[in-house]
């Protein structure tokens, strides 16, 4: 009698223990599957490069617009912070603050190389995939298994414009680059490209990375009379003055090419160079006037949400295509963010980009793009980099 | 803090060992510093930083709040500092200790080498020059590609463990201490440096550069020791910020760090060694919880707060503070 009602008894707690066990282990599954996919995007939002963050920023937020806030029922979480520039010490204590007080599933964004760099050895530490949208030296990539780049590099984009200036009649070369990294990335490999396809290089400067004041260095282009000079200028502010130089200077007048990267005519500050910029040849894996469905509703998309706001260029691009990658690879897990099967599946990556067709090489986590060789044209008062010739599947030759 | 109340003082020996007394207020702010390391474990990545600033600040103390030498380039000894300790990291000897030693000294050497011109001017002629000067190592820097890795930073620094045992870890436990015990110990020098004779004879020559030398102050020579003392310093705080974020940029020298540091040291209050990193703490914190909240626009709190300070606490924060107190004494004496 006693031991059933002990039995009873012990029946009874087991029954209202269990009940209260399912129902926690219920709220806790409930709570595993509302919990945000937190994305650590660090752009430099404040300070003298802040249009760039308008710009990736931008094609962040288009990009959650078109495709939604959730992913396998979870929520999309951007933590923004600001880099301020190029600020390694900044930018690598934003991501450890962004791993260990926060604790994102995964790191984005970041426009300078530097920047990059400090935060790599992070991410092969806290194993946090690290999703870079632009920061375009080609060493980036190396320094951690858990990079992976959706941008671009500056030696895939003047390496095809070299060849292609060779073959098309171009003899003679004058290069003016800015004196940095990505200045002598770009006239190494410009060079290389176009002395093997049998080009001549007849001078080569480099200008000082900060206000330089042009006249002087057109006015020895101008001298050297060559065919045509090859420039790479940081996208901004910059461009507008080297513009206003070879107008002074009357460079094209003496029927002087223009040939650059991309920068030069970027997109979102092109009509302030104006008509002078008619004829400049570039080589790019972007451009706005790019004719595709995909680029069409990437470009209508991002201009509906700025309506006033600058045109969208490779910066935008770069985050947008970003995004894509995070997406499908917590797509893939259905909604599980594993850090090495993010890298795994963004690796092997191919999309139809608002850029043209992009994917990622799976041995060096880098881009290959379609490179395309464009040249600057009015179409209905608006100036365009308009594509003309491409070059399909280019890897970085930096490496 | 009572010394008024005490009999006039009467030698100048006497008064110096008053000044020099250990206050109760110091013992709480370096065991408050210490409290952080439970309080607020999240935040020891910022800590250390402000450590680090609070250093290079206190640096610029010496020389601007107690010599009255303005420097709108001291980040040159901050950079130098860096570069020369992330370089000896660079090809092999990561050991953290020596190497901040070697980058001090490194430092201070480059400070002894500059400081007879600093001796020669004033003024506005001296913000141009000490200017020029981290200018010109910038674009050295920028130069040297193949030593200093130029515009892309240098890579590969490899801080071994501190005496073979701390690793510098991700919640970053070993890089606050590291940088807070380093902070103490030069804390420690400059204020032993402040309340001696020499530190008095510093003051006369800010104060009143004609008599000072009238009463028989060499102040080349002065000018010549503090300059280097503070190019020392500032170079231990820069190889504590390439050893703790393990990579070097060239923005280490950028004139943005130099009118920054200024900024910082005016925004604390200068000559009273602690505002240098009261400074750093609430421009710091300040930028980082703007930044968080605001990521586009806070600058704009920040130069609020700057207008603020400025317009409505002379002297800084800790100026500020101090006429608070004396406020309430003269309340708290007025209703007795």
């Amino acid at each position: 009698m006693r031991v059933t009602m002990l039995s009873n008894r012990l029946k009874r707690w087991t029954l209202r223990f269990g009940a209260a066990a399912v129902a926690l282990a219920g709220t806790a599954g409930l709570a595993m599957a509302q919990e945000p996919i937190k994305i650590g995007l660090l752009l430099p939002y404040s300070g003298p490069f802040a249009d760039l963050a308008v710009q990736m920023d931008g094609g962040v937020q288009v990009y959650m617009k078109q495709f939604g806030d959730t992913i396998g029922g979870r929520k999309v979480e951007i933590l923004k912070r600001d880099t301020t520039g190029i600020a390694p010490d900044t930018a690598k204590r934003l991501a450890q603050e962004l791993i260990v007080r926060d604790k994102v599933d995964l790191l984005a964004g970041v426009v300078f190389t530097p920047n990059a760099l400090a935060i790599a050895p992070l991410t092969v530490e806290a194993k946090k995939p690290f999703v870079i949208m632009n920061a375009a030296t080609s060493i980036v990539t190396t320094k951690s298994p858990y990079i992976v780049r959706v941008s671009f590099t500056l030696p895939q984009v003047v390496s095809p414009l070299g060849t292609w200036a060779a073959k098309n009649g171009f003899k003679k070369v004058y290069s003016l680059v800015s004196d940095y990294g990505p200045g002598h990335d770009s006239e190494i490999f410009f060079k290389k490209s176009f002395t093997a396809a049998g080009g001549e290089i007849v001078g080569e400067v480099r200008v000082p990375p900060k206000n330089p004041e042009f006249t002087p260095y057109i006015q020895r282009i101008k001298d050297a009379k060559p065919d045509a000079v090859f420039v790479f200028l940081p996208a901004g502010e910059q461009t507008v003055s080297f513009y206003k130089g070879v107008t002074e200077r009357g460079l094209v007048k003496d029927g002087i090419k223009i040939l650059a990267s991309g920068d030069l005519t970027e997109d979102g500050q092109i009509e302030a160079t104006g008509d002078i910029a008619l004829g400049t040849i570039t080589s790019g894996h972007y451009s706005y006037a790019h004719k595709s469905p995909e680029n069409e509703a990437f470009v209508k998309a991002f201009e509906a949400a700025f309506p006033k706001g600058p045109r969208p260029n490779f910066f935008a691009v770069g985050a947008y295509d970003g995004m894509g990658a995070i997406y499908g690879a917590i797509k893939a897990q259905n909604g599980q963010t594993d850090p090495d099967k993010m890298v795994e599946f963004m690796k092997n990556y191919k999309v139809m980009s608002p850029r043209g067709p992009l994917e990622i090489d799976p041995e060096t986590r880098d881009a290959v793009n379609t490179i395309y060789i464009r040249k600057v044209e009015k179409h209905g008062g608006k100036l365009l980099n308009i594509e003309f010739d491409s070059v399909a599947k280019v890897k970085d030759p930096g490496k | 803090m009572f010394a008024f109340a005490k009999p006039a003082l009467a030698t100048p020996a006497d008064r110096l060992i008053a000044a020099a007394r250990w206050r109760w207020y110091e013992t709480a702010f370096w065991l408050g510093t210490l409290l952080v390391l439970f309080a607020f474990p999240g935040y020891l990545q910022l800590a250390s930083q402000i450590a680090i600033v609070g250093l290079f600040a206190l640096s610029l103390d010496l020389l601007m709040g107690y010599a009255g030498i303005i420097s709108l380039g001291h980040a040159a000894f901050f950079g130098f500092g860096a570069y020369v300790a992330g370089i000896i990291a660079k090809y092999g000897w990561g050991e953290p200790l020596s190497g901040m030693v070697i980058a001090g000294l490194s430092a201070g050497l480059l400070g002894l080498i500059v400081s007879p011109i600093i001796t020669r001017l004033h003024g506005i002629a001296l913000l141009m020059v000490t200017m020029g000067l981290c200018v010109l190592l910038f674009e050295a820097a920028n130069r040297a590609v193949w030593l200093t890795g130029g515009d892309d930073g240098l890579q590969g620094v490899e801080i071994w463990p501190i005496f073979g045992t701390f690793t510098f870890d991700l919640l970053g436990r070993t890089a606050y201490l590291y940088a807070l015990i380093v902070l103490f110990l030069m804390f420690l020098v400059a204020r032993r440096i402040v309340h001696s004779p020499f530190g008095l004879s510093l003051q006369a020559m800010r104060d009143n550069p004609r008599r000072a030398p009238a009463i028989g102050t060499d102040m080349g020579e002065r000018v010549r020791i503090v300059y280097t003392i503070s190019a020392a310093m500032a170079g231990v705080a820069g190889a504590l910020i390439a050893q703790t974020t393990q990579f070097v940029a060239l923005e280490v020298l950028s004139f943005q760090r130099s009118a920054e540091i200024m900024i910082i040291l005016i925004l604390g209050g200068t000559g009273r060694l602690f505002g240098g990193l009261i400074g750093a703490a609430v421009f710091m914190i300040a930028r980082d919880q703007l930044a968080t909240s605001y990521p586009q626009y806070w600058y704009l709190g920040i130069g609020a707060l700057l207008v603020a300070v400025v317009m409505f606490a002379r002297g800084g924060v800790m100026g500020g503070f101090d006429r608070l107190v004396r406020w309430w004494r003269a309340r708290a004496g007025a209703g007795r």
